[in-house]
């Protein structure tokens, strides 16, 4: 999987694999890693579950809520929040699919044209991944002041009449899905740099050879040859779209008409108490990423995941 | 074709990347650029060049509280996160043990939930165990998702390991252990360095997870987004562009020093 991506750049050298062994090592070694996992990622997926089906308080205190079975709490959400869930997803499709055009490129660059020069692309996959080492936050913000109305973007636009006088950037649909672009870009772009720096450019050139066209040889050869990356990149950059919630915030890119799922959420949770409805949206939220990963591991199997 | 556009179609990519990395740079340009404004109270409009934010970063209330509790959580999860993980790669290359898909795909879930839901899981956790949310649960819960990080960027160095060398170590009457530790861990050390990195990174800008887990205890990405609606001050600008050259710096050097050796190795062979 690429997640490894972002491992550093550590590239393995292929050796002879030392033969694996059974031994109460092995248990001893993976025992406090897996428990810390099975306490604090998996007992707290079961929490949300829980919670989800809680019930309020019979003594009607905001924020209490007593253990019960109420599945309705799941029409309940859907029924209030179908549109945010919806708007989600559909956000994170179209800066997904922003972010492979983006990327795909920029990737092939460095990957294949940059490959006669290793100190150049390494520094080159710095600089894509440069913006990871700014806060997240604040890059966001600045953005939020580059589209701002007053600045220089919007005032140019608007005085060679590209854009209306009372039209804005910020708070609009368009600066949310900007934003969750930018910030995945990352996500994208390395992936399909690993696969694509790996391709057999022989391949190419027989393609050339048997009088392909460019565009055919692109789309026979090259376009197949990474897509293991393409699919990485594309799940490794929706799934943290689809949960984000500073870009739609009302302080950052978004406004009270942009809310994601991830808005909802914090503020059922941390705002007004009410667990239940966030957990049930979680849980909606997982349960989706959930057959997208599915649908992937199936195709990769499980020993290439990590 | 005429010349303009046999032009243009070699070197298209190269004009299309270029402006591809300058449009990935303007916000941190403009982020670091900010860091120098002389701004009063909001730093939204340029009012000229000051160093002022620079050396007196502690001037504005909280900023350096919110950034020296990201230093601690950040240490305490990564020294954590890097142990536990490190012994869990060694275990997925070395050794065989039953259930191993499922200890994969454990290992994998964590990177690939979105964090709104790893965020409120934890927090709903904390909340049924009656768990004071503080400084103790934010750092639980940054452990929690750099291990599987860790656990990847180890186990490609694991993998890359020649066993000739332990077999060597084990030849020359070294215990396990000795073998262990003069032979394994230093060579797995640049993985695990990279490892305890990229966890701290990771930590250090966590906010969508900080937030749920957080209670009272203010780390430096939610002291901007606290921040935000009011106007983030220049020093949280000054902040984030110093942790960015530190982190630039970082890694050009290693990448240099990575050519070099390649070099050498190259005219040793």
């Amino acid at each position: 999987m690429a997640f490894g991506a972002f491992g550093g750049g550590a590239t393995a050298v292929a050796v002879e694999p030392a033969v694996r062994r059974r031994s109460p090592i092995a248990l001893f070694l993976l025992l406090p890693g897996i428990l810390y996992l099975a306490l604090f990622f998996l007992a707290p997926l079961f929490s949300l579950i829980l919670t989800s089906l809680q019930q309020p308080s019979l003594t009607g205190d905001i924020g209490a809520y007593e253990t019960a079975f109420r599945w309705e709490n799941y029409t309940t959400v859907i029924a209030q929040y179908g549109e945010h869930i919806l708007r989600s997803f559909l956000y994170a499709a179209i800066a997904t699919i922003a972010a492979l055009l983006f990327s795909y490129p920029l990737a092939y660059f460095i990957g294949v044209k940059l490959r006669a020069f290793p100190l150049v692309q390494a520094l080159a996959l710095t600089l894509v991944i440069a913006p990871f080492f700014i806060s997240f936050l604040l890059r966001t913000l600045a953005w939020k002041q580059i589209l701002s109305d007053d600045g220089f973007l919007v005032t140019s636009l608007k005085a060679v009449s590209l854009m209306a006088p009372d039209a804005h950037i910020t708070g609009e649909p368009i600066a949310v899905i900007f934003g969750l672009t930018y910030n995945f870009i990352p996500f994208m772009t390395l992936p399909i740099y690993t696969s694509l720096e790996k391709l057999d450019l022989r391949y190419v050139e027989a393609g050339n050879d048997l009088y392909a066209s460019p565009a055919r040889t692109f789309f026979a050869i090259t376009l197949p040859l990474s897509a293991p990356g393409v699919v990485s990149g594309m799940l490794l950059t929706f799934i943290p779209a689809a949960g984000d919630y500073v870009n739609a915030s009302r302080d950052f890119l978004g406004s009270t008409e942009t809310p994601m799922i991830g808005n909802v959420i914090e503020a059922n949770f941390l705002v007004l108490q009410n667990y239940p409805a966030a957990a049930a949206l979680s849980i909606v939220l997982m349960a989706t990423i959930l057959i997208l990963v599915a649908v992937y591991v199936k195709r990769s199997g499980t020993e290439d995941l990590i | 074709m005429n010349p303009v556009t046999r032009w243009f179609g070699t070197y298209a990519l190269w004009i299309y990347s270029a402006i591809a990395f300058i449009f990935l740079l303007i916000p941190i340009a403009y982020t670091i650029a900010f860091s120098f404004n002389d701004s009063r109270r909001s730093n939204i409009a340029w009012r000229g060049f000051t160093l002022d934010n620079w050396l007196g970063i502690c001037d504005a209330q909280g900023v350096c509280e919110a950034f020296g509790n990201s230093i601690v959580v950040g240490l305490s999860a990564t020294v954590l996160a890097t142990v536990l993980g490190t012994m869990i790669a060694i275990a997925l290359v070395r050794f065989r043990f039953p259930f191993r898909n499922a200890t994969t795909l454990l290992l994998f879930l964590p990177m690939a939930t979105p964090e709104v839901v790893l965020g409120a899981g934890l927090a709903a956790e904390f909340l049924t165990a009656g768990v004071q949310k503080g400084a103790l649960t934010v750092i639980l819960a940054h452990t929690m998702f750099c291990i599987s990080f860790v656990v990847v960027t180890v186990r490609a160095r694991v993998a890359s390991l020649d066993p000739a060398l332990e077999e060597a170590g084990r030849d020359l009457y070294a215990s396990p252990s000795q073998v262990f530790v003069r032979v394994t861990l230093p060579l797995l050390m640049p993985g695990i360095i990279a490892a305890a990195l990229l966890s701290f990174a990771l930590s250090f800008d966590d906010f969508i997870i900080t937030n749920f887990n957080s209670g009272a205890y203010v780390t430096f990405p939610k002291f901007v987004y606290t921040a935000a609606a009011r106007g983030i001050p220049a020093e949280a600008n000054v902040i984030a562009s110093a942790v960015f050259f530190i982190a630039i710096i970082f890694v050009v050097v290693s990448q240099l020093s990575a050519a070099a050796r390649r070099k050498r190795l190259a005219l040793q062979g």
